[in-house]
Formats: structure tokens, sequence, C-alpha cells
């Protein structure tokens, strides 16, 4: 069971309100990720739920009991940091059990468990050495063999793959998600990477100065986007926000219209192409459009457009709008 | 950097310090060694020659001698048990956030800028003189007999002094290896179900091996060498109830004004002061590997 709702939560440090009230249901068995921009207070979220922070005012419920004033390790969640904290002078084998021997488990139900985790994330050859003997990615592996041991009620990861090279998050990434497959279990994953919150969520939380600006599956924020802080922060590259004259043909403040759903080639748009990037199976291109700024474009396949070049541009596909709070039309 | 001509170009450098490092250790150490195999009294200058190791069996023979060699080891052992485990704790509370961290820091490192006899003075007048004493107002505010500290407990309460003394050393080094532990750690160990004292035990007390290591091995060097606590406050007495090697020497030199034995006592604490190095090296050493 891992159900945690937060009802009213506060968080101020100070003068400094960082989480102005807050209410979120994050129900038994979902992966959801907090995303937003740095200091939005995501990782502060993320630590009020897990205890390391006391809530100014607001209340916590984890599978339907308050949690607001339990001490973290009462709570039944486990959590992998940012920078692993493994332990560095105990073995992988030792940073596993931890946990275990903690709670005071038997000896030999320790070792059953600490087997099966190593055997499910690939650590079995490595049980005796020590965190400082291990790659980046084999350390992200037991800090979370770390957290499976205890069968919490559900796991919190704050930005475990920011320590990564490129590649090996990506594969990291596909390892959580089959790990979240196989255990079934709630996790809640705070990243800043949109594209890791679109690839692994089955819920994302857009969070943007302490508030929630909008809650839904990744496909809902990327097509139905509530305003213009999810518009632009969702996608990649960014949903092209156009203002003024444009906007007022659609009866709007501002519009919206991702790049993959311009055209290249005939359209009412001219500008000049700064930044073009040939990745072979797409091609992301900046367009200067004079009376609407820089334009980007997403073309699939080759486009054969270079710096310099003058091109014209069709808006072809959904055109998101706004009006002058923000909000979507 | 390492190719065979900058390595020799390297070694060609730093030799001339060495040889100097070397001179300086080894002039004075022949001299001593010389010294003590000689009959060389300042009383009785006409008087000279080799003896021997006659000098070397007076100190065996002397009563004192195992005496003072067992206070030796009792107060570099005493100092540092006392100055590693409260030197610990006070860093725990250094390391909380608290106002004026900055300007407790400095109170509690203070003691260690005073010079050892006037600590000893200090201690001696102010604390645990039996008619001035703070200690003895305190025995008499609640009426018993002030305890005479320097009289009847003479060995620990010039253990307690230099203990006072070396506290801010052991205590500036732990705080500093406690800033340099990850609050990540603590809070991995704390979602794990560790209470605060286990925090301590498996996850503090293991960062910090290698700062005790080096208390350790600082604190012995100089405490192997401790006199001018001894001289200000007990003389090594009462009778020789608080004589340390070093002390023991000093009286052969300058009261008896015998330099023979005094070298001899030189070279024994030489030879006490290398098999406590290779033990502290055997026991701890190895923490100092990264």
């Amino acid at each position: 069971m891992g159900k945690i709702q937060l009802r009213q939560v506060r968080k101020s440090f100070g003068d400094v309100h960082v989480i102005p009230g807050l209410d979120l249901d994050i129900e038994d068995g979902e992966f959801v990720v907090f995303v937003g921009p740095s200091g939005c207070g995501k990782s502060t979220l993320l630590r009020l739920i897990a205890g390391l922070e006391d809530t100014t005012s607001g209340v916590i419920e984890i599978d339907g009991k308050d949690a607001t004033h339990l001490p973290p390790a009462k709570r039944g969640l486990a959590m992998v940091f940012q920078s692993y904290a493994l332990y560095p002078h105990m073995t992988v084998r030792k940073n596993i059990a931890f946990p275990l021997k903690m709670a005071g488990m038997d000896q030999a139900e320790q070792d059953k468990r600490v087997e099966r985790a190593a055997k499910v994330l690939n650590l079995s050859s490595y049980l005796d050495r020590r965190p400082g003997q291990l790659s980046g990615g084999q350390r992200q592996r037991v800090a979370i063999g770390r957290a499976i041991v205890r069968e919490p009620a559900a796991f919190l990861f704050d930005e475990p793959l920011s320590n990564l090279d490129a590649a090996l998050r990506v594969g990291m990434r596909q390892e959580i998600s089959e790990l979240h497959q196989s255990l079934k279990t709630t996790m809640v994953y705070v990243t800043h990477d949109q594209v890791e919150a679109m690839t692994m969520a089955d819920k994302i939380v857009v969070l943007n100065a302490g508030n929630i600006e909008q809650v839904g599956s990744p496909l809902t924020l990327y097509h139905n986007p509530k305003n213009i802080f999810v518009a632009g922060f969702i996608g990649s590259p960014k949903m092209n926000l156009i203002e003024g004259a444009e906007a007022a043909k659609h009866n709007a403040h501002t519009i919206g219209i991702r790049p993959e759903h311009i055209t290249v080639g005939d359209g009412p748009w001219e500008g000049v192409v700064g930044l073009s990037e040939h990745l072979g199976s797409d091609s992301f291109i900046k367009v200067d459009v004079p009376g609407l700024g820089i334009i980007n474009v997403r073309g699939a396949g080759e486009l054969n457009v270079h710096h310099g070049d003058r091109i014209r541009l069709a808006p072809a596909g959904k055109i998101h709008r706004f009006d002058d709070k923000g909000l979507a039309l | 950097m390492s190719t065979q001509s900058t390595r020799l170009a390297a070694r060609f450098m730093v030799a001339p310090s060495v040889i100097l490092l070397f001179i300086w250790m080894i002039v004075p150490l022949a001299m001593t060694a010389w010294f003590s195999f000689r009959l060389y009294r300042l009383l009785s200058p006409d008087r000279t020659g080799w003896v021997g190791v006659n000098n070397y069996v007076w100190f065996f023979n002397s009563p004192d001698f195992w005496l003072a060699l067992t206070n030796t080891l009792l107060l570099v052992g005493g100092v540092l048990l006392i100055t590693v485990v409260l030197g610990i704790l006070i860093a725990l509370l250094l390391d909380q956030p608290i106002k004026g961290q900055g300007v407790l820091r400095i109170l509690v490192i203070a003691p260690f800028f005073v010079m050892p006899p006037v600590a000893a003075s200090i201690w001696e007048n102010l604390f645990m003189h039996p008619q001035n004493g703070l200690f003895s107002a305190i025995a008499r505010g609640f009426g018993a007999q002030p305890i005479l500290f320097l009289e009847s407990y003479p060995m620990p309460s010039v253990i307690g002094i230099v203990a006072w003394e070396w506290l801010p050393f052991a205590t500036l080094i732990f705080v500093t290896a406690l800033q340099s532990l990850s609050s990540e750690q603590l809070e991995a160990a704390e979602m794990d179900g560790a209470s605060a004292f286990n925090r301590f035990r498996f996850i503090i007390l293991p960062h910090l091996t290698r700062a005790i290591t080096v208390v350790i091995l600082i604190q012995t060097i100089f405490l192997l060498g401790i006199f001018g606590e001894i001289f200000t406050t007990t003389q090594g007495g009462p009778g020789s109830a608080s004589t340390t090697l070093p002390y023991m020497i000093f009286k052969q030199a300058i009261v008896a004004k015998d330099i023979g034995r005094a070298a001899a006592g030189g070279i024994i604490a030489v030879i006490l002061a290398n098999i406590v190095a290779y033990f502290l090296m055997r026991g701890i050493g190895r923490h100092l590997d990264a």
C-alpha cells in the first residue's frame, strides 16, 4: 500500500514561503513525477513527504493515517538521494542490509533479502566492494537496492539520475521504469528534466514557485496544457509562444504552436534560419521571423535548410490559445 | 612529469633540505648517545672518561625510573582518552546550527593559545589552590573539606590540566571532520530507521576514524615530552609521585648536573617514543590511507 495525500501543506523558511499551500493525491502503485524549474519547491515537497523537513501547516496522510508529525523512519517510505548517500565505510552488502539491521531483523532474513535485491539489480558480484570502488551507475543501483530491501510503502527519488552521463541516464531510466512495473509500488520522483518526466510518469505534477500548475498524464499535459507555464515547460524543443497581432487573429492574448506543428515550404510567415541541427531522424531549426520572434521548427527526417536561408513557414496542426492571464482558452 | 630525468632533477632539488634536516636530527642524537656512555658531571669537570653502560644501569636500577615510565604512559593515555571522548562530544554540540557559532568556536579554541606554564599556573592558583582556589570554595560551600589536588592526586591533576590544554585541538579537528560529513548520509540513515545513537555509532564515528587517528598521533608526539606543566605545579612530587621521564631527565641534567646520566635518559626516551610510535602505527596507522 502506498497512498499519499497532501492537504493544504505549507512550508516556509522564515519569511520565504517555499510552498504556499498545496493539495495533492498520490494513488497506490502510481509513478508520480514532480517536475519544475530549479527552486520551484519540488525537492522540498519530496522532503516534506519523507519527513526530513517539518511542515509549517497542513496534513500529510500516508495510507489514510496522519503522518504529518511522524519521524522519517516511521513513515514506511524509502528514499534515493541525488548524491546516492551511500555509507562509504561499509561494503555494498552492509549498505543494502543497513535498514534491515536497524529494524533488528535476524541475520538469515537479512542475507536472503540482500541476495534477492542484488539479483534484481545485477549487483551480486559487487556485494563485497565498497561504494568508492563502484561506477556511478552501480552506486545508483546500490542506493536503489538499499531502498527496495525494506519493502516500503512508497519510494521517493530525489533527482537520482542527474549525476550520471547521458547514455547511462537513459539506461537507468528504463531500469527504474521496469522496477516499477515489477514491484507495483508507489514511486514519487523529482526531476527538472521534462524528458524523464514524460518517459517515466503515470502522472506528472508540474510545479512552479511552490504551486501546482497542472496534474495529469504526460500526454494530457502535452496536448492540453492548462496555462502558458505548462505549455512552455513540457515538450522539447519548447512550444512557440506568439503574442500580439498574430494571436489576436485567433481571439487570444497568446497563441502556442508546437515545433512539429509548423511546416516548412509555403506559408504566411517568412524568416531567416538561425541555428539548424540535423540529427538524421529529425531536424531542429530556429527561424527569426520579423514580428513573431524566434520560431522553433521540428521537421521529421532531413530538412534541407541551413544557416542564413530565407524560408517560409506555415502553422499546421493544433494552435493553443491563452488569455491575458496565461490560462488556456 | 615522471620521466627519468625529471625524477632525477627532483631528487637533486630536494637533496639540500633533506641533508640539512638529517644533520639537524643526527648531530644532537649522536652527541646524546656519545655523552650517555661517558662520565660527564658539571660539578666535577676533572673526572671524565668512558663508563660503558653505567649511566643506563643507574637509570634502570633507580626506583623512580619505572614510576616515571608509568607516569609518562599514564599521562599520554589519560590525556588522549579525555581529549578524544570529550572532543567528539563538544564537536557534536558545536556542529549544531546555533546563534553565535563563530564566537563560540573561538572561545572553545582559546585555551590552546595559553602557554603551558601559564595554563598550569592558572589551574594551580585559581582552581586547585587549597585556600584561594575555586574548587576549594565550592567544596567549602557544601561544608566539605577542600581537596588537596596537587598533594593528594598529583598525576590526575596534571592529566586534567594537560587535557584542558589539548581539548581545543582535538575539538577543532573533529569539528572540521564533522563538517565534511554529507548531510544526505545522515538523512539516508534517518530514513533507514537509525536512531540518533545508531547514526552516531554507524555513520558519524566511522567518518571520524581518520580524524581520531590524526589527533592521537599528533598529541602523542607532544604529550610524551610534557614538562612545563609538571615543573610549574608539582615539581614532580610529592616525592616522585608525578615525575615523568622528561622531568626525570631534567632533574639529572639541571639539578644533579650529571650530563651523562641525563643523556642516557634521553636515549631511553627516544627508544620509548619509537616503541609507542611503532604500536600506534600498527594499531591505527592504516586509517590514514584513503
